[in-house]
């Protein structure tokens, strides 16, 4: 073989860890895939649009707060971020619910997030942003607005009470 | 030992162009000065001591306004200027010729300047408090958007620079394999112009007319997916120049050489490939966005590891081979020959590992519906500056140790003050990041002042605590390296007659002239871009376009 021969060396220990990277990488993606896809656990998708403008005075968000779907099973909750609350600011459940949150701004960006849940995302105007839990435990579960909104984000937050079965 | 001289450099740069790239560091250094004396004001406040009513009087209104000073300075300021300017110096000792045209690269850094002292006015007087991801409808000044818009236009024409010295030597080596420096440094910047496409098409076609009243609404979501389609390829534009010198510069600093140059070069490529089409993975918990395509995101962006855990191998087993060189024995024993006495090494040694926790963070971040329990936690901050702030800026200050030195011919001054600052700045960011991480998948959400929070449960006061602690040892070492690069540049003392500090360039083990061609040639690679980018983006840059409901007027922040 001359100096100039085209060839890509590859150390053996080099060729090993490369395999093992991408065998690595592709373990991770299926944990994520089978609990995206299988076990239901998915990030919030396209829901509609609205006008920002005039969002809090139609329905449903002209009456913000929790609809009851299935007495005990199935719940709504509409939530509206302005500076620098939410409405409602206090939502009241009963354990083992599917509650499904619907929550957009009238004014900046916001965030959603309900404490030692998997209910996390953005609440930007013009956008309603949607996703379900159930609470297994009763108790009492803040959420905080999570994106800078002006001088009072920090004090932007609720709570929902989830309480006992009937 | 802080620089071996040498009296026969291989290529020295002119008086001219020491003195161009210096003034870059002049600006990235004062920049990273101010910005970081907001980091213990932010870290303090957390921990329950806050500060910042007593900088009122200096005109500093509000946390959120030194937290935007905080991200612009040292994310965008001090790291843009310090890329250019290190960048120049891997591309003229690279290509061991002078710039193809010195007068556009000036034009360009002008450029830049002119635009940072545009943006500085309004953030300065608290009209431009919008952070760093200035997300409308909160309103910044249109000087703000303009000079941020001159920041990137002046680090393009500098680019433009490097691509026209790179066909110049082109057309003078049609045969010869592009050195591997200059090389990396110019996929870095083309990287670069492709991703801030995106940032572009926000500003100017979004938030400058909206600013100036030209428009009367504006798409917040359409504005998000035009940031974050520069967003996170912005990190690898941090990234990458120090990568520059994990392969290409710091092995030969470690008496080693470039393990291999084939998959050096395959990794910048897959860099280039994969670092623009996936930035939906900050974007999963948007409302506006398909989740299908954020998992295709999610895929893209697992993808993008290859090439880091590539860099893992190759930057490592470089040093292992120096550290044999000079007599490392045993499995792990090598690692004590590494010349941690030279504090340009061990700042970039240590950047190296604060990274490998940064990246297995990275891959939670990246994890589609994990990143469920993550997003705008404390987790991401913690996350970045183990990113940004430590991979980037501590190999940025090691490079530093030398690159001074070389550009003004004088010692560095004090090693051991600064082996001290980069070892308190270390320690200081283990405590930091780790109670960040911890605190933020807990609950505590980032960019708040926590101190005034109504929802603090008890059990976060530990961390803030630490956080608050870290944060304060963070800036006594970063201050500490500061004060060594700047009495090194402005002290009398010179080296000897007749000494320089080289530009630390490693040979690779194998011929680079044996690397394949087509690791070596633009065409495939771009256009396997180009596709890639049309591909991930294309379909929802079409429907969010059209779909546009530019309904959200503007609010002051």
């Amino acid at each position: 073989m001359s100096a100039t021969t085209e060839h890509i060396h590859i150390d053996p220990t080099e060729k090993r860890w490369m395999i093992a990277s991408v065998i690595l990488l592709l373990i991770f993606f299926a944990a994520v895939t089978v609990a995206g896809f299988m076990l239901g656990i998915q990030v919030p998708t396209r829901e509609r649009r609205v006008d920002p403008n005039t969002v809090a005075e139609q329905p449903p968000w002209s009456e913000p707060g929790v609809r009851e779907i299935v007495p005990g099973e199935e719940y709504e909750v509409y939530v509206l971020a302005h500076r620098f609350s939410f409405t409602p600011n206090e939502i009241e459940v009963p354990v083992g619910a599917k509650v499904t949150f619907y929550v957009t701004s009238t004014d900046v960006q916001h965030g959603f997030k309900l404490q030692d849940t998997n209910i996390n995302f953005m609440a930007i105007p013009g956008q309603v942003s949607k996703l379900s839990t159930t609470f297994d435990e009763p108790g009492v579960y803040p959420y905080v607005c999570t994106e800078y909104c002006g001088l009072g984000h920090a004090v932007m937050a609720g709570a929902v009470t989830v309480t006992e079965a009937p | 030992m802080a620089e071996t001289t040498t009296k026969t450099p291989v290529y020295a740069l002119t008086r001219e162009e020491r003195r161009f790239v210096g003034l870059h560091l002049v600006f990235a250094f004062a920049a990273l000065t101010i910005g970081s004396l907001f980091g213990p004001l932010q870290a303090l406040e957390h921990a329950g001591l806050d500060l910042y009513p007593t900088l009122e009087k200096f005109g500093i209104q509000s946390y959120y306004q030194g937290l935007t000073l905080h991200g612009v300075l040292n994310a965008l300021v001090w790291t843009t200027f310090f890329i250019t300017g290190f960048l120049t110096v891997a591309i003229i000792r690279g290509f061991q010729r002078r710039l193809a045209y010195p007068g556009l690269n000036q034009f360009g850094f002008w450029t830049m300047v002119v635009g940072l002292l545009m943006a500085a006015v309004p953030l300065l007087l608290n009209k431009a408090t919008v952070l760093f991801t200035f997300y409308p409808p909160m309103q910044a000044s249109t000087w703000f958007y303009l000079g941020l818009t001159l920041v990137v236009v002046g680090s393009w024409i500098e680019g433009w620079g490097f691509y026209a010295t790179y066909w110049q030597w082109r057309k003078d080596n049609p045969k010869t394999r592009t050195p591997f420096i200059a090389f990396a440094s110019l996929i870095t910047m083309v990287m670069w112009q492709i991703a801030t496409l995106g940032v572009a098409a926000e500003i100017l076609g979004l938030l400058l007319p909206w600013s100036m009243g030209l428009t009367d609404g504006i798409d917040p979501q359409l504005s998000r997916t035009f940031f974050w389609f520069t967003g996170h390829p912005l990190v690898y534009f941090w990234l990458l120049p120090a990568y520059v010198s994990w392969y290409g510069m710091l092995p030969k600093q470690v008496d080693g050489k470039l393990f291999s140059d084939s998959l050096a070069r395959l990794a910048f490529w897959l860099f280039l490939l994969l670092s623009v089409p996936l930035g939906f993975h900050h974007q999963f918990v948007d409302p506006g966005v398909p989740a299908g395509w954020k998992y295709v995101h999610a895929i893209l962006t697992f993808s993008v590891f290859f090439p880091s855990l590539l860099t893992f191998f190759t930057v490592i087993a470089s040093l292992e081979y120096g550290a044999r060189q000079r007599g490392g024995k045993g499995r792990f024993g090598w690692i004590r020959a590494l010349p941690w006495s030279n504090p340009s090494v061990t700042a970039q040694l240590l950047a190296g590992i604060l990274f490998v926790f940064g990246g297995i963070g990275g891959l939670a971040n990246a994890a589609y519906n994990v990143n469920l329990v993550l997003h705008n936690t404390a987790w991401v901050p913690g996350h970045f500056h183990l990113t940004v702030a430590s991979a980037v800026t501590l190999s940025f200050i090691g490079i530093s140790f030398w690159l001074v030195p070389h550009l003004t011919h004088k010692p560095l001054w004090q090693p051991k003050v600064a082996l001290a600052g980069v070892w308190t700045y270390f320690v200081g960011m283990l405590i930091f990041s780790n109670a960040m991480h911890t605190v933020g998948l807990l609950g505590a959400p980032r960019r708040t002042t926590l101190g005034l929070a109504p929802y603090v449960p008890a059990e976060w006061s530990g961390y803030l605590w630490r956080v608050g602690f870290g944060g304060s040892l963070m800036w006594i070492g970063i201050m500490a390296t500061i004060v060594v690069v700047a009495v090194t540049a402005f002290r009398k003392k010179e080296l000897p007659e007749g000494e320089f500090v080289d530009v630390p360039v490693a040979e690779s083990i194998e011929d680079p002239q044996r690397t394949p061609v087509w690791l070596d040639s633009w065409k495939p690679w771009l256009v396997g871009t180009a596709v890639l980018v049309l591909l991930a983006y294309g379909p929802q840059l079409i429907d969010q376009i059209f779909g546009m409901s530019a309904t959200s007027p503007r609010i002051a922040p």
